[in-house]
């Protein structure tokens, strides 16, 4: 009986009567609604068991969580490519590796478990580890790398949610030897500066993250530009030096003039690669890309040859050098002052602050600006390095700029820029960017662009040259291989002013001079003057040293033959237009 | 084979019973077994009993247990209905017992001389809600709803003092199934519906423990001091994760070592890790087979008494497997609910046998008149 029908029949029953029949009705229970109630609730079991079901579907299709680390951050040390010297050297390799982890859900007693494993590894702190151990993580590592012997002992401890993983760790055989260049990586084999993290650049991170598992058998080496053994010789030479001379620091590198390849390069202090410690300490940063100084005396080589570039000044112009440049209340001085009017390569040679000031004056600010931006002085230097740096360009570049620009204070920009440009005054014209990758000739030119006629650069060359028979650059003129070079002391801005007690010093050098293959460049940070240099501080008694060391030493590394005759014709196009080359000592300066 | 010719009270219980529950209860019994080698050693090795003891306990248990179940299956409804009063008066007596002399295990008293009394409440109950609907639908002169309605609050109240909300929440549930069969009017199931919302909600408000259990499973991080304790329920979720389709394979299961109950509540987690999901499945599907088989059988019995009770009984097995399930898949906060014949647990596998019994004994094929009765008639006429 539904209310529906006890409420069509009260119509016609009285009022009183309808009322109770209709509370019957809703109290009334009928067996005739059983069976289709009972179907009912048969249906709503079906639900609830088909619900119950497709939850356990859902979860059938869930990731288990110990397969999902390879797809979260804590990625198994990858495999990386090996890095090779230009002559196939190794200098970073993958080395097969054992690692300890530990799932904490599956451990049972995790008290029990801390104990054996710190009693097997006992390098691992057991605070530490009863910490992770108590985590909810599904995947701790325990120990990165272990010895074959340890790995043995942790199989062995049987302990169920402990197991121990194939990695691959990172080897440099070098030591510290080119460190700044190979960069280093961090504990999952993924790179973290230098070429290592270039190489992770060109694609590698995004296979790994793909999940492609890469053997080293599949990865093809990467061969760089650097020599390993000239890098020795150059870093033993320059920690020689900079012990030597108590220096703060100290960077040099040799670059290949007609490719642009960066030979050789350290910086110290430098670190071992396969020890990376506390990389934010700023004393360890690579000082040819990262550091940006003031060259000094170096810059004088690009003054002086957006002078003769121009036409305006040739190798016979005199400038005048009789006394101080004066420039508002500022005056200019010579070092190796000789009051008088000076020929070009006297300037040069005398390394004249006011020669070189009044040549850049008379090419005005905006084409010096000009040259410099061509010489690729005013914007960052990339190279395959991620590290690099901006150079520090004075923010309104007035006439005193210029002057003081000229002479290679007031602009700072990192060492190996300054090289790009001097390599290109050495190599007949061409600049190219720095490479830290294996390249030819050939290649090299395809991106070359000529900033400077070929005459200025021979005129560079016999400058150079000219420096080292008489000028500043005497120290290096080692006999045999026909050295050029060029001496930069600049004074170090300290609380805003020119100190001067420390100097950075910074020495140029090119070998052979006629036909030119490597520059050579060495800087110090505040070098201290010793006894025998008389107590002078400046390029010429410690970066020059050490360069003149280094060209000694990398030379027959380098495949550069000593000649031991003078070449006859060192400068053919100077000497179509008049100039000899002064082959004999004559006097000059201690070096500026 | 049995005779169909020769009558004997054997004979008669042999060609009656519903063949179909007593296999899918057969086939639960022994799968209970093999997932009990699987689930309790770890729990009897912390404990330090040794490595089988709730294995060999289950089957101490069980003898009693099938002894109890076909003898209750040869009871008639008349009998069922009288046993069903007596252990009503004396489960009831003893859970009010509970909360005087009840032994306190995990912040409630719900164990007395060694028995959990609310198991043998739960059938008891059922029994006499299904005769008092089934009168009540019968016969206008009996109070039938209004005695089933008295019924419940009676019932539960000392349940709810116990506190034991997963029981109260089971007989509720299945109180509110009979009720909704006995063709109640659509106005008091949503008004059934909407009392039972505000009792969950009120137990939500002023049970501090129902509150809690509740919060965690909603938002597990705000619920605890610190560190949320959702360790039962993630380790569960994640056995059955780590299990995937196929299982570990028997005894090849590592997170049942720190499930906690993983030999009584959380078995069906175990199962899952060593089992796999399509085990699972099929566990899931016994159950459901039988409750669905105890619906047919009970819309198709004539008998008003006999189809409530054969419905109410298989709603209390089906629900509680349900809830169990769903709880060890994260679908509900725990309630503390054991998995019917596959959990370990000795008051709560005799108990079980019990309603079961009962069960079998109401579903029991009979003529539409009692035999006796018939053989009387026909030898008056002749």
């Amino acid at each position: 009986m539904t209310a529906a029908d006890t409420v069509t029949r009260d119509a016609s029953k009285g009022s009183k009567k309808g009322l109770r029949r209709r509370l019957d009705g809703l109290f009334s229970t009928s067996l005739g609604k059983t069976g289709a109630r009972m179907r009912m609730v048969a249906a709503g079991f079906v639900c609830l068991y088909v619900g119950i079901g497709a939850r356990l579907v859902v979860i059938g299709f869930k990731p288990d969580p110990t397969t999902m680390r390879r797809a979260s951050g804590e990625t198994i040390a990858a495999s990386r490519p090996d890095v090779l010297d230009r002559n196939g050297e190794i200098l970073a390799t993958d080395v097969k590796t054992v690692s300890v982890f530990a799932e904490p859900r599956r451990l049972i007693d995790k008290d029990e478990a801390t104990e054996l494993l710190t009693a097997v590894l006992p390098n691992v702190d057991a605070r530490d580890l009863r910490d992770k151990l108590a985590s909810k993580k599904g995947f701790v590592w325990v120990k990165r790398s272990v010895t074959p012997k340890q790995r043995d002992e942790v199989f062995h401890l049987g302990l169920p949610g402990v197991g121990l993983a194939p990695e691959n760790k990172r080897v440099y055989p070098n030591g510290p030897a080119g460190a700044h260049v190979l960069g280093y990586v961090n504990i999952d084999n993924g790179g973290i500066a230098g070429i290592e993290k270039y190489i992770d650049g060109q694609g590698l991170a995004d296979l790994h993250d793909a999940g492609f598992s890469l053997t080293p058998e599949d990865l093809k080496p990467i061969s760089l530009s650097i020599d390993i053994k000239a890098t020795h010789a150059v870093r033993d030479e320059l920690e020689k030096g900079v012990t030597h001379y108590k220096a703060k620091a100290g960077a040099a590198a040799i670059m290949d003039v007609d490719t642009g390849e960066v030979i050789a390069l350290a910086s110290l202090p430098d670190y071992d690669p396969n020890m990376p410690g506390d990389m934010r300490d700023p004393s360890i940063i690579n000082r040819m890309n990262v550091g940006v100084y003031e060259m000094g005396s170096t810059f004088k080589a690009l003054t002086i040859a957006m002078a003769l570039d121009s036409g305006k000044v040739n190798l016979g112009s005199r400038l005048d050098a009789r006394g101080a440049l004066s420039f508002g209340r500022f005056r200019i001085h010579d070092y190796h002052a000789q009051n008088r009017a000076l020929t070009v390569p006297e300037v040069f040679t005398y390394s004249s602050n006011i020669g070189t000031a009044r040549m850049a004056l008379g090419q005005g600010v905006e084409r010096h600006k000009a040259f410099l931006r061509k010489m690729g002085q005013l914007s960052r230097m990339r190279t395959e390095l991620p590290e690099s740096a901006e150079p520090i360009v004075p923010k309104n570049w007035g006439e005193l700029n210029t002057m003081t620009i000229a002479f290679g204070h007031g602009l700072a920009v990192a060492p190996l820029q300054a090289m790009m440009a001097v390599s290109a005054l050495m190599n007949g014209g061409y600049l190219m960017a720095p490479t830290f990758l294996k390249r030819s000739e050939e290649e090299a030119r395809k991106s070359a662009v000529q900033v400077v006629k070929p005459e200025t650069s021979e005129a560079m060359r016999y400058l150079m040259r000219l420096n080292a028979e008489i000028g500043t650059a005497k120290k290096v003129n080692i006999n045999g291989y026909y050295v050029g070079g060029k001496t930069g002391t600049a004074e170090k801005v300290i609380g805003g002013r020119y100190s001067k007690t420390r100097l950075f010093t910074t020495f140029m050098a090119v070998a052979p001079s006629d036909k030119p293959k490597y520059l050579f460049l060495t800087i110090m940070d505040e070098p201290q003057g010793l006894p025998e240099t008389g107590g002078y501080a400046t390029a010429a008694y410690n970066s020059g040293q050490v360069t003149a060391q280094i060209i000694e030493r990398v030379g027959p590394l380098l495949g550069l033959p000593p000649r031991f005759e003078l070449p006859t014709q060192p400068f053919p196009l100077l000497a179509r237009l008049g100039y000899g080359i002064a082959n004999s000592p004559a006097h000059g300066g201690g070096g500026h | 084979m049995i005779s169909r010719a020769e009558r004997s009270t054997f004979s008669d219980w042999a060609w009656t019973i519903d063949r179909w529950l007593i296999a899918g209860v057969a086939l639960l019994i022994v799968c209970g077994l093999v997932f009990a080698m699987a689930g309790s050693p770890p729990v009897a090795e912390r404990l330090h009993l040794s490595t089988f003891y709730f294995v060999h306990r289950q089957v101490l248990y069980l003898a009693p247990a099938i002894i109890v179940m076909f003898g209750v299956s040869f009871l008639t409804p008349r009998h069922v209905r009288r046993a069903a009063v007596v252990l009503w008066i004396v489960s009831l007596a003893l859970v009010v017992g509970t909360l005087f002399f009840g032994q306190e295990v995990k912040g409630a008293k719900r164990w007395i001389f060694g028995v959990q009394p609310s198991e043998f409440l739960k059938p008891a109950f059922v029994i006499m809600a299904a005769w008092a609907f089934s009168e009540g639908a019968k016969r206008k002169d009996v109070p039938g709803s209004l005695l089933a309605l008295a019924l419940l609050p009676v019932t539960v109240a000392p349940l709810v003092l116990q506190p034991d909300i997963g029981q109260t929440l089971l007989i509720s549930l299945v109180w509110a199934g009979l009720l909704f069969m006995a063709g109640i009017h659509w106005l008091w199931i949503f008004g059934v519906g909407g009392v039972g919302v505000v009792g969950a909600v009120a137990a939500y408000k002023f049970l501090p423990h129902v509150h809690a259990r509740v919060t965690r499973f909603l938002d597990p991080q705000a619920a605890g001091q610190g560190v949320a304790d959702t360790f039962q329920a993630d380790t569960a979720l994640y056995s059955f994760i780590s299990g995937s389709w196929f299982g570990k394979g028997p005894g090849e299961g590592t997170l049942k070592r720190i499930l906690p109950d993983a030999h009584t509540d959380t078995i069906f987690a175990v199962i899952g890790e060593e089992f796999g999901l399509f085990v699972c499945m099929g566990v899931a599907a016994i159950y459901g087979l039988i409750v669905l088989r105890g619906l047919y059988s009970a819309s198709r019995n004539e008998d008003a008494f006999c189809a409530f009770a054969t419905a109410g009984l298989v709603m209390l097995f089906g629900l509680q497997a349900a809830i169990n399930m769903a709880v060890n898949l994260q679908l509900m906060p725990s309630k503390g609910m054991t998995l019917p014949f596959i959990s370990y647990g000795g008051s709560s596998l005799i108990s079980l046998a019990l309603g079961f019994g009962f069960l079998l004994a109401v579903t029991r094929r009979r003529p539409h008149i009692e035999p006796i009765v018939e053989a009387s008639v026909m030898e008056a006429r002749a």
